[in-house]
């Protein structure tokens, strides 16, 4: 298995592309997320791992826009973006690839990729960006035509990346992109994730797969019941007793 | 007797093709909203009552220009006043009711034919107007006794192009999937970029301005326009969209001409059948005894399968 080769960068004098601070979600009269902090530095691969139900998902939607805070503060490239609309964020830069891949179904994959590239205009760049992705994902361009809703699922998450990284994001959100597909296509989308950062994205990662995740990551952070527990580099939590026991299914 | 047939055909042809271009605007709205906009009959009727005192004041302050200058008058104003009533509906209405629970948008949607109704009656009065015969209504022969006039053939080229236009807008250009993928998910169209709440107004909008010609066409067949006179296109667009299977643009339009073709037919015929007893002014029967039936064997409606996620 591949392991992360870049080191951790560990003084940082500039500022965070994205802060949480102190951050709280909820639906309804339910917090699920009860106040984080959490940031991101430019060109890093952090993840955010935990239990079933710990508030990983609300999380992102949140930084992506879907859902609103209900307490915290939420910056990104020095600026307050929690009253921005998710396609706003989207056009500052902050992508998504949402939990259960959000694949247009009735559309074709070509169609889907082409929304990925909807806030831009440089046509011939994006004809650019296209190729590339059909380079990095084969699989998808032998589907073009085809409807998206009868791709395979790991076709689907892989097109669910390609269309995001269509936007140019300097952020990407990936939400439990392994769930459900064979070690084959974990090993590719890791390979993916491998090259985004190399072209200078910075990626907040969410896994089940907890050591792989950590393994790949300069930082972690782990989360439960909607507050952040523990956070460090992906050695130092791999290491972590705790954290062996309870999300990489180890007695201790 | 082929002459009546021919004949009902031409005719069912004329009113089936204004029954999809309204029927467009169900099920754009329903596609991406999941709203029975049941006031988009009464924009209708805003269409053919602005293109009327639009004409009429052109034609009192310009005279004598030839006719179809007047009517084009009347449809160029007719359309963006449409419009702006779609946007403004939406706008102060319906887009504050998206996550309400779906009966409260429904009866908005009713309240707000009512306050059209009534604004128009306001407006306009209670009286039929005549509509100006801009474009000629003399029947021209095609075949020995089977008849169709300018204004018939007018109705059908006009709607052609508009679905053709709808249709191309649709599955062929960057707003058009911006609008089929918000009306599939709104939360990840919006992660795409796209601004959902103006790909919504745009889709009222643009129903709005298919039912402004519409309106125009409807009054111009019949020469005579009424605050009310939205109603029953209204019912019959929306049973067509139902037919054909709602939030399915091809499925409007194929259930409009169906639904134009069965009544005209039924109306032509139903004496015969009935020996008498019926006459051709229960036409109406028949568009809702075949929906019945549609709907019992396929619920979805004609094309409404293709909808379903594997296409
Ligand atoms: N739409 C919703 N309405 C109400 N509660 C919700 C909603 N979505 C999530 N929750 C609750 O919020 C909490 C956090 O959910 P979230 O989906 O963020 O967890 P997660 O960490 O992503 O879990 P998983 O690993 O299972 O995906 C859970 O208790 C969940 O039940
Ligand atoms: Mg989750």
């Amino acid at each position: 298995m591949l392991i992360w080769g870049a080191p951790t960068m560990l003084v940082k004098d500039v500022s965070p592309l994205l802060r949480l601070r102190d951050v709280k979600i909820a639906y309804g009269q339910i917090q699920a997320v009860k106040g984080i902090d959490l940031e991101l530095h430019a060109g890093e691969l952090v993840s955010l791992i935990g239990a079933n139900g710990a508030g990983k998902t609300t999380t992102l939607n949140a930084i992506a826009g879907t859902l609103p805070l209900a307490g915290g503060a939420l910056t990104y490239c020095d600026e307050d973006i929690a009253a921005l609309p998710a396609h706003k964020r989207l056009r500052a830069g902050i992508a998504l690839v949402p939990e259960g891949r959000g694949i247009f179904t009735r559309l074709t994959v070509e169609e889907n990729l082409r929304m990925g590239a909807y806030s831009r205009s440089d046509d011939a760049e994006i004809e650019a960006d296209m190729e590339n992705v059909y380079r990095m994902l084969p699989r998808v361009k032998e589907r073009l035509a085809q409807v998206a809703g009868t791709l395979s699922g790991g076709e689907q998450q892989m097109l669910a990346i390609g269309r995001a990284l269509l936007s140019r994001p300097k952020l990407l959100l990936l939400d439990e992109p392994s769930m459900g597909l064979a070690p084959l296509v974990v090993e590719k989308i890791f390979e993916v994730v491998q090259t985004v950062l190399k072209q200078g994205m910075t990626v907040l990662l969410v896994e089940q797969n907890a050591t792989l995740a950590l393994e790949f990551s300069q930082r972690a952070y782990v989360m439960d019941g909607g507050k952040i527990t523990l956070s460090g580099t992906g050695e130092e939590l791999l290491r972590n007793p705790k954290v062996r026991e309870a999300y990489l299914g180890e007695a201790v | 007797m082929i002459q009546t047939l021919l004949q009902q055909i031409i005719n069912g042809l004329v009113v089936g093709s204004v029954y999809a271009v309204v029927a467009l605007g169900y099920t754009m709205v329903y596609g991406i909203l999941g709203l029975i906009n049941f006031a988009h009959g009464d924009i209708v009727m805003v269409g053919a009552l602005t293109a009327l005192s639009s004409i009429l004041f052109l034609q009192e302050a310009i005279p004598g220009l030839p006719p179809v200058i007047y009517f084009l008058f009347g449809l160029l104003v007719a359309i963006p006043v449409c419009m702006a009533v779609g946007y403004t509906m939406e706008r102060a209405a319906y887009r504050r009711l998206r996550n309400a629970p779906r009966l409260a948008p429904l009866i908005t949607a009713i309240g707000v034919s009512f306050l059209l109704q009534t604004l128009a009656m306001i407006i306009w009065g209670r009286s039929y107007h005549s509509y100006p015969q801009l474009i000629s209504t003399a029947p021209l022969q095609i075949f020995t006794g089977v008849f169709v006039t300018p204004v018939q053939l007018l109705t059908i080229g006009l709607s052609a192009a508009l679905m053709l236009a709808l249709v191309v807008l649709v599955t062929r250009t960057k707003l058009g999937r911006a609008m089929r993928a918000t009306a599939e998910n709104h939360r990840i169209a919006g992660l795409m970029g796209v601004d959902t709440n103006r790909i919504i107004a745009l889709t009222f909008i643009i129903g709005s301005g298919l039912a402004a010609v519409a309106g125009v066409m409807i009054a111009s067949n019949y020469g005579v326009a009424h605050y009310s006179m939205g109603f029953t296109p209204g019912i019959k667009a929306f049973t067509a969209a139902v037919l054909g299977g709602i939030g399915n643009l091809a499925g409007a339009m194929v259930g409009g001409v169906v639904l134009g073709l069965i009544e005209a037919i039924g109306a032509g015929y139903i004496e015969t059948w009935t020996g008498g007893w019926l006459n051709s002014s229960y036409q109406d029967i028949f568009a809702f005894i075949i929906l019945g039936i549609v709907l019992i064997f396929r619920p979805t409606g004609l094309l409404g399968e293709r909808v379903a996620d594997r296409a």
